[in-house]
């Protein structure tokens, strides 16, 4: 059965988004990921144009991470200050992100951008959590404990808050910082951006583990929603039709995900997960590398 | 049961003709199966018949237009191992769909000047470069990548589709329009050639427009684009609310 999507102004298969929003869906429960790394590029390959399936995306992520972190608050695992000043730094660098893929757009490098975006951080993140569950599945914990606190330079910068929830006292500057990175990243890449804030708010930041997934949610949330807003308005490519396809086989696929995922172990989860990540990013390479069928390609003018 | 049902429009338009209209007896009628191709949420191309009736013995080509605009054709070069895009062309008087029907081969009876003068066949689609890259000296090939992307994404044919005529007079073709045409107003042009001049000529309109839902998405998303993005946060906040509630029950 095939459906016209009135933003992507092409027809698919009703049948191939549903499963793809349940297969990214059952990965991201299964995982607990958002999966926006895995769906933004899957809607390239089945020939949605990049600029729609990054802003689509966007809006389906809204969806996910508001259901998620309802979940995290009923647990009382969001700090809602820290969240609020990461929004801050999301916001500012959602918008320039949105900007910058509107130049990027105009100058017809914003295609080679995102995939190249995708490249990078697809490799490293895949790279990193491979090594990571390998060592783990050999060794089998090796206790290592680092010390929270050791005293540096981003102790000395101005600005210091004080984030209870989190047991911190750290200039505002930092989280700011960490959000304005994500913001730009979900407004290029069409992610939500937890596997680069997660980490940092874990390492940069020091938040304890236990707020650190409902916290980055909640940023997540306003970001997303701020680049739905402003890629509606700067681009118009923001697919009603299509999130709403992707978020009904998300919401279902997602709960079979966690369900399933309650059997596996963690460390042969991770390490499925990464290979998972750099089979879609060697695809993605291969296709910046290899010889393209055609050296010329056509795009709308817009009064150039 | 199609068949019966197109036999019956062609022989009553053809009658309706006969009794109205003795005064032209030189031109050339031309009718559609639909005057307006719509795109709605099930749209996946659509077929649309072209039938007529011409006043004499002759060949007959149809050529349709999609509305013309400017199109940017993009050459990609290797830079440090990733094709990247380089060179630009802003190429002019485009069609966005070009499509042509005829009894036999066009270049059995086409005159070259008359494929010339009006632009019949893609080859002669006068294409040309914006002002602002007229001086690029190679263009040609960004016409010719132009014509060759638009026939791979099924908007151009370079190959005539088959007319054929239900006796001497009438005549009939089906074009096929892909789910990726784009929306405006399309000229249809019918020729009738004979001894190597035109005949008889006849222009028809065809519209194609998006209809229902998805007209009122595209245009809310157009007009109202703030509102748009507002509103598709919100459905995404009740979708991702409504998840949770059920989860949580489950």
């Amino acid at each position: 059965m095939q459906i016209y999507l009135p933003i992507a102004e092409m027809s698919v298969n009703i049948f191939i988004l549903l499963g793809l929003g349940g297969g990214v869906g059952f990965l991201s429960g299964l995982f607990g990921v958002g999966g926006g790394f895995l769906m933004t590029p899957l809607l390239f390959f089945i020939g949605i144009p990049s600029p729609v399936a990054v802003a689509t995306e966007a809006n389906q992520i809204v969806a996910s991470s508001i259901s998620g972190v309802l979940a995290h608050f009923r647990r009382d695992n969001v700090d809602v200050k820290m969240g609020f000043v990461l929004m801050i730094g999301g916001v500012l660098g959602s918008t320039f992100g949105v900007w910058l893929f509107t130049y990027l757009k105009s100058l017809g490098q914003i295609d080679l951008v995102i995939k190249l975006s995708y490249v990078v951080f697809l490799s490293i993140i895949g790279f990193l959590m491979l090594i990571e569950s390998l060592r783990s599945i050999s060794k089998k914990k090796r206790d290592v404990k680092s010390k929270a606190h050791h005293h540096n330079w981003m102790h000395g910068l101005p600005f210091k808050m004080r984030f209870r929830k989190s047991r911190l006292y750290i200039s505002a500057l930092l989280p700011i910082f960490v959000g304005f990175v994500v913001g730009v990243l979900a407004a290029i890449m069409g992610v939500g951006g937890g596997f680069v804030m997660v980490p940092a708010m874990i390492y940069l930041l020091g938040m304890p583990t236990s707020v650190v997934v409902g916290t980055s949610l909640l940023q997540i949330i306003f970001v997303t929603a701020n680049v739905t807003i402003l890629q509606a308005v700067n681009n118009q490519t923001v697919d009603v039709v299509l999130a709403m396809l992707l978020m009904i086989g998300g919401v279902i696929g997602a709960q079979f995900g966690a369900r399933f995922g309650s059997r596996l172990q963690g460390e042969h989860l991770r390490g499925l997960l990464a290979l998972i990540v750099l089979i879609v990013c060697a695809k993605l390479s291969y296709d910046l590398i290899n010889v393209p069928a055609d050296l010329y390609s056509l795009g709308r003018s817009e009064n150039h | 049961m199609k068949r019966f049902l197109f036999l019956f429009i062609v022989l009553s338009t053809v009658w309706a003709i006969k009794l109205s209209s003795p005064a032209q007896a030189g031109d050339i009628t031309v009718n559609l199966s639909d005057p307006i191709v719509k795109i709605t949420a099930g749209f996946s191309g659509t077929d649309l018949l072209i039938f007529g009736v011409v006043p004499s013995d002759g060949d007959v080509v149809i050529v349709v237009r999609g509305p013309i605009r400017e199109e940017i054709v993009r050459k990609k070069d290797k830079v440090m191992g990733v094709w990247v895009n380089r060179d630009k062309m802003v190429l002019e008087n485009v069609p966005s769909l070009y499509m042509t029907a005829s009894n036999r081969s066009v270049d059995e009876f086409m005159p070259d000047g008359i494929a010339y003068t009006h632009q019949i066949g893609a080859e002669y689609i006068r294409i040309k470069p914006h002002k602002d890259y007229a001086h690029v000296k190679d263009w040609e090939r960004f016409r010719h990548a132009l014509i060759r992307n638009k026939v791979k994404q099924n908007l151009y044919k370079q190959e005539s589709a088959p007319l054929v005529f239900l006796g001497n007079r009438l005549f009939r073709t089906k074009l096929h329009f892909p789910s990726n045409v784009s929306v405006g107003t399309f000229g249809i042009e019918t020729y009738l050639i004979r001894k190597g001049k035109i005949a008889a000529f006849e222009t028809t309109l065809l519209n194609v427009r998006k209809f229902g839902i998805e007209a009122d998405i595209y245009n809310f998303a157009h007009r109202h684009s703030l509102a748009y993005g507002l509103l598709a946060i919100i459905v995404a906040g009740l979708a991702g609310w409504m998840a949770n509630a059920a989860f949580r029950k489950a």
